[in-house]
């Protein structure tokens, strides 16, 4: 419930529950399974706490420490939306909807502006550079479809050779 | 048929979107907004709004109301299995291979190659945003509300939360017609 902004805020806090708290993992372990939930897709808090009663208590604890972090906030959403869009002729309500556009579009574009800079960081200017042209061109002006190119970067990546160091390290482990 | 169609326009960004829950934002609104249209973009801003001021993952956040308001409570049940389920499931039903694989390169390199097209997706999403700000509110108030919004959130570290509902409570009365 303490988790606000996204995700990741929600990581260590889940963490002081299940490792210090509870003791049901090490940090380790922990460590691991955030690993682990890193390799998939999807919001990454529900694939922790389902792994994570799992781990504790079979199907039966993936389900209630899913549910614990989906409902509460979920219902919550449904109560003040429903609520809001009622109202939704109303004058002032009209005026709050023009106020937060352009802050979720403030919000929005320091999003991607976080998600330029790991990029740079991890891949470099040429890379992130050359990517960032080649989606803005399929996206925006040849409408591609985003799963779509999503789809086929994913594969790239899965099937491209990988430098021999790097399969070096997988054969260690 | 709705509800296979819910349920694909949450499974899709459910099992796309590499980074988190803020990778699965463009892909939602692509469907729900674009593809779908089960809402104008005003109204999606409205879901984003809520949901960025309340605490807990986004995308599921989203996906229960959207669900909720297209279908009722089968609708958000639906609309939050495709979200959660799928790499849920993947990722009991692969522990073993996964656990494995966990620090390969290549697992590392799915999120770092995927990045850029995700920032283009939510920068294009922000343009969409601004513009039907000009379009409802003129370019004065929409870039006195972007650029205050912006100091507030990135240069003082108020938290987005107090900021739209700021920007709520400055709509109620200022901006209203």
């Amino acid at each position: 419930m303490l988790g606000y902004g996204g995700g990741p805020s929600a990581i260590p806090l889940i963490k002081q529950e299940a490792v210090d708290r509870y003791h049901w993992m090490t940090a380790d372990e922990f460590g691991d399974v955030l690993a682990l939930s890193n390799a998939l897709p999807g919001p990454i808090n529900t694939k922790l706490a389902g792994y994570i009663g799992y781990r504790v208590g079979g199907i039966a604890g993936m389900l209630v420490a899913t549910l614990a972090t989906v409902l509460p906030t979920v219902l919550l959403m449904i109560v003040l939306l429903v609520f809001l869009t009622s109202l939704q002729d109303q004058p002032w309500v009209k005026g709050m909807t023009r106020a937060v556009v352009p802050v979720i579009g403030v919000m929005l574009l320091t999003m991607a502006w976080e998600f330029l800079k790991k990029a740079q960081e991890t891949l470099g200017w040429l890379k992130s550079i050359g990517l960032t042209a080649v989606s803005l061109v399929l996206l925006v002006f040849a409408d591609v479809h985003p799963a779509i190119l999503i789809a086929v970067i994913l594969i790239y990546v899965l099937v491209r050779p990988v430098k021999q160091q790097g399969i070096a390290n997988d054969e260690r482990e | 048929m709705l509800f296979w169609h819910i349920f694909l326009a949450f499974f899709i960004p459910g099992i796309l979107g590499y980074g988190g829950g803020p990778a699965s934002i463009p892909l939602i609104e692509n469907e729900v907004v674009d593809h779908y249209h089960w809402m104008k973009l005003a109204e999606f801003s409205h879901v984003l709004a809520v949901g960025n001021a309340l605490p807990g993952p986004i995308a599921t956040k989203m996906a229960g109301y959207i669900g909720y308001e297209v279908a009722g409570v089968t609708g958000a049940f639906i609309a939050l299995l495709a979200t959660v389920a799928p790499s849920l499931i993947l990722m009991i039903v692969l522990l073993n291979l996964l656990y494995k694989y966990r620090n390969s390169p290549k697992v590392k390199r799915l999120t770092m190659f995927i990045r850029p097209t995700i920032a283009v997706l939510l920068g294009w999403m922000a343009y969409d945003f601004f513009a039907d700000s000009y379009r409802s509110s003129g370019w004065i108030q929409m870039v006195a509300l972007a650029g205050i919004s912006f100091v507030l959130m990135e240069k003082v570290k108020v938290h987005p939360a107090i900021v739209i509902m700021a920007a709520l409570v400055y709509g109620a009365f200022f901006m209203a017609s």
